[in-house]
């Protein structure tokens, strides 16, 4: 390759960095080459964030030299990064809101003149959009932009500080499918016009399909750089876990049971006070998994909040069992044995500053044998999340840390392990897989897969496609908050008819024939 | 240009750490508070051994800071178990005095003269006093999300001027001469004294309460809504717990608890009621409750050292003759000293050039 001969703008030798007890990183080897996408790849807690964050300067390694274009650099700050040409696209934006895109561009720049060059800058910002395709309008404020277009105000100001190497830490997880269409078309040109991009993520097609070379790390070293064309997704995935991943679902035959939950013609609205669901009805049944698809933000949030309780429904019903639960407070809900995983676990489902024990106890403290009269027994909380914290595998020092300092997956397993402990007999899912690694994911889509062969109903809700077709028994395609339409069989589903659906064309609309295909 | 030092946030706080922080803090308060004092011409060393001799140094001292420490810690309880749930009670002073005006209510309008019937009576009117006092506010912020920090100084406010409208107008005593006080409460409405000092049996209040709100805490399922409620109230409604009903209950039993500190204020000490006869207490609670972390056993602690630290400044004005402003600037110091050493708790300082 051409890149062979060049020098690389960044080269990362022999990096370790410990934090206590942990070794983040230990002894990398990372470069990047002008108009190359190098793919960072790993679990949580491979060493990706840790690595990055070190080349940010946010960071400092224990050991190990950096080299930007061939001149040995220490950096500590972000600022001293981007002065050498290194800019960091983080996972959580770091703008102002009530500043506009111009003005959260040049916050912070050194050397400028008291009044701001506001045409001078817009007019670059105008500049640089146009060139690499990052749509803004520089005079809008930072929060009325969407997810995609804050990323964007991002990426642009690295851009307008001349960065040549982009580090993108997970930039897809908050995207819809279109949106990532628009950032790879953006990567392709930052690529052309010679810029290294640094692209961090556990998503393999993605990660397959942008990447010139792919490092995968994990347990805090380099597992092996790989050329992007060489791989498929069963490689990288042993590599990433480091033991052989099934993707196949293994499914037993449906064996629906009686009618759990029915929600009549309900109407919610959503935190701003406007409509977000409209007269939907929908039903679940014993042993079955009932899965919505749809593009974030239609409504699914408040859906699962107003079969679980926490949102108030303005018209329909929703009954359990064929009682009327219209109405009813969380706790009602709770207790006639609904499981809710939200997809904020850190913000919903889990308290960070408590610890494990506290937060099974979050669920369970209003039920014997963990509530005695008005006191809560510990040793019997403290037993059951031992027990849990074994079956699902939470990897932990102890039962007495708080939540926060576990990993994304560890959290996840332990709320999905305080759900699902109780024998529910329904389980509200949202996202459960969000985020996670390729072994946690497999795992939590395992566990969802045991409940309903127990008996469970299952409303599973996902923006991954994929996954709800790979674990629904039945899939309805949710779009503004209404049932576009509800395939029988996911599996004979086309992915085109469902794509209709989730942009909003009703499926008894089809043209004849193509409904059941 | 390099910086000299950088900030860093810390991960773990080790042990040694988090007692040396406050100690630390205090010598270097006493070293700013040395330069202080010899600027007024008085030895250092001399002042700050009548401070520590004046609030501890013998069985008076310690009684007189045990006095202190009573209102302090009661007050500090109720505020904390507020801040518990994330709820700002700034409100205290207002429901210490509440109680007090409760509790003279009490004396005035339905005195029994039997002390096992009539304290009761005060202490539960001191308490609803006080308490619907705080759960008004609490109320409030339950049903309109008013914010409390606002409403809760503000009523302290009321609270003081309704006080002084009866200490100056229809309960001043006739006899008193012209000066602004209540009618003395007759025996039977007093608190027991111990010891032969001016220690009263709000002491055992104090202790108890502190012991209950650990049980509490610790223990209780409530108490462990209340913890959930204040670290995550997302998790708390998702969990089913009922933050409305939450707020307003733990806004009255803290308001509650401060006007039980107004009742054994007038009770066992003053055994009337004057104006400003709290001393401020319901603020320098918030410290108190802020510097045990919101741990009922580590506030009868802060409140023992925060009371010998009022102690000794008295003495300091008498002994050294040294004027009040003086003393409240030492004692000021200190506390800065103490507060802002919390920073060091969370963050260090790395030198430039030396990495980890």
């Amino acid at each position: 390759m051409e890149t062979e001969r060049q020098q690389p703008i960044v080269e990362m030798r022999g990096i370790s960095k410990s934090f206590a007890s942990v070794r983040a990183n230990r002894g990398i080897d990372f470069d990047v080459f002008p108009g190359e996408v190098h793919t960072l790849l790993g679990e949580n807690g491979a060493g990706k964030s840790t690595l990055m964050n070190i080349l940010n300067g946010l960071y400092q390694p224990d050991s190990g030299s950096i080299r930007v274009k061939g001149r040995e650099c220490r950096f500590s700050s972000p600022r001293e990064a981007i002065a050498a040409g290194i800019g960091m696209v983080h996972q959580h934006f770091m703008l102002v809101p009530v500043l506009t895109v111009w003005e959260n561009l040049v916050l912070g720049l050194p050397g400028l003149e008291a009044v701001l060059p506001r045409k001078e800058v817009i007019r670059k910002i105008r500049e640089l959009s146009d060139r690499y395709g990052l749509n803004v309008e520089p005079e809008a404020q930072v929060w009325q932009l969407s997810v995609g277009e804050q990323q964007r105000v991002e990426i642009l100001k690295m851009l307008y500080r001349n960065a040549e190497v982009l580090v993108l830490d997970e930039p897809t997880s908050v995207l819809t499918p279109q949106e990532v269409r628009r950032l790879f078309d953006t990567i392709l040109q930052m690529k052309a016009e010679g810029h290294g991009v640094v692209f961090i993520s556990h998503k393999l097609d993605e990660v397959m399909e942008i990447s010139d070379r792919i490092t995968i790390l994990r347990g805090g070293e380099v597992v092996e750089t790989l050329r992007g064309g060489m791989a498929t997704r069963e490689t990288l995935a042993e590599k990433m876990v480091g033991r052989k991943v099934v993707f196949a679902v293994d499914k037993a035959v449906l064996n629906p049971g009686d009618t759990v939950l029915e929600a009549e013609g309900i109407c919610a609205l959503n935190d701003r006070g406007l409509p977000a669901i409209r007269n939907l009805s929908l039903s679940i049944r014993e042993g079955e998994i009932l899965g919505i698809a749809g593009i974030a933000g239609n409504g699914q949030k408040e859906l699962c909040e107003a079969l679980s309780g926490l949102r108030p429904i303005q018209f329909g019903r929703v009954l359990l069992r064929g009682k009327d639960m219209t109405g009813a407070c969380p706790m009602d809900f709770i207790q006639a044995g609904v499981s809710y995983i939200p997809a904020d676990r850190k913000g919903t489902g889990l308290v960070g500053a408590m610890n494990l024990r506290e937060n099974f106890a979050l669920k369970n403290f209003w039920r014997k044998p963990y509530a005695k009269g008005p006191f809560l027994s510990w040793e019997n909380v403290a037993g059951e999340t031992g027990r849990i914290v074994e079956r699902f595998g939470v990897s932990t020092p102890g039962l007495g840390i708080p939540v926060r300092n576990l990993s994304g997956g560890n959290q996840q397993r332990l709320m999905l392990g305080r759900e699902l402990s109780g024998t529910p007999d329904l389980i509200v899912a949202m996202q459960p897989t969000w985020g996670l690694d390729v072994g946690a994911t497999e795992f939590v889509r395992d566990q969802l897969l045991r409940q309903r062969d127990r008996g469970a109903a299952v409303l599973l809700v996902s923006e991954d496609l994929e996954e709800v077709m790979a674990l629904s028994d039945r899939l309805a395609v949710i779009h503004k908050g209404e049932i576009m339409g509800i395939a029988e069989d996911p599996r004979c589903v086309l992915e085109e008819d469902l794509g209709l659906m989730m942009a909003g064309i009703r499926r008894e609309t089809f043209p004849e024939g193509e409904k059941y295909r | 240009m390099k910086p000299l030092f950088r900030i860093e946030r810390r991960l773990d706080v080790p042990v040694w750490l988090n007692c040396f922080i406050p100690v630390g803090a205090v010598a270097v308060a006493l070293a700013a508070g040395a330069v202080l004092l010899s600027f007024l011409g008085v030895s250092p060393f001399e002042a700050y051994k009548a401070m520590a001799r004046g609030a501890l140094g013998d069985a008076w001292g310690v009684s007189e800071t045990i006095v202190k420490a009573i209102p302090l810690t009661l007050a500090g309880l109720a505020v904390g178990l507020a801040f518990t749930m994330v709820v700002w009670n700034i409100g205290a002073e207002g429901q210490i005095v509440m109680g007090a005006l409760a509790a003279v209510a009490v004396v005035r309008y339905a005195f029994v003269d039997n002390s096992a019937v009539v304290l009761p009576l005060m202490f539960l009117a001191a308490s609803f006093a006080g308490g619907l006092w705080a759960g008004f506010a609490g109320y409030l912020k339950a049903r309109w999300n008013v914010n409390e920090t606002i409403t809760t100084l503000m009523m302290n406010y009321i609270a003081i001027l309704l006080a002084d409208y009866f200490i100056y107008g229809p309960w001043r005593d006739p006899s008193s001469l012209g000066f602004p006080m209540t009618t003395p409460f007759p025996g039977a409405a007093r608190l027991p004294l111990l010891w032969g000092t001016r220690v009263h049996v709000g002491i055992f209040l104090a202790v108890a309460l502190a012991v209950l709100f650990r049980v509490l805490y610790r223990w209780t399922r409530w108490g462990f809504e209340i913890r959930v409620i204040g670290n995550n109230p997302r998790a708390a409604r998702y969990a089913g717990i009922n933050d409305m009903k939450n707020v307003v209950l733990a806004m009255f039993l803290s308001g509650a608890i401060a006007g039980i500190a107004g009742m054994t204020e007038v009770a066992g000490l003053q055994g009337r009621l004057q104006p400003g006869f709290s001393g401020g207490y319901g603020f320098t609670a918030i410290i108190v409750a802020w510097l045990a972390r919101l741990n009922p056993m580590a506030t009868i602690l802060v409140s023992f050292l925060l009371g010998a630290l009022l102690v000794g400044g008295d003495t300091l004005q008498v002994v050294m003759r040294l004027p009040l402003a003086s003393v409240q600037v030492l004692q000021g110091l200190i506390l800065f000293c103490v507060l802002g050493a919390e920073f060091f708790r969370n963050y260090r300082i790395v030198p430039a050039g030396r990495e980890e």
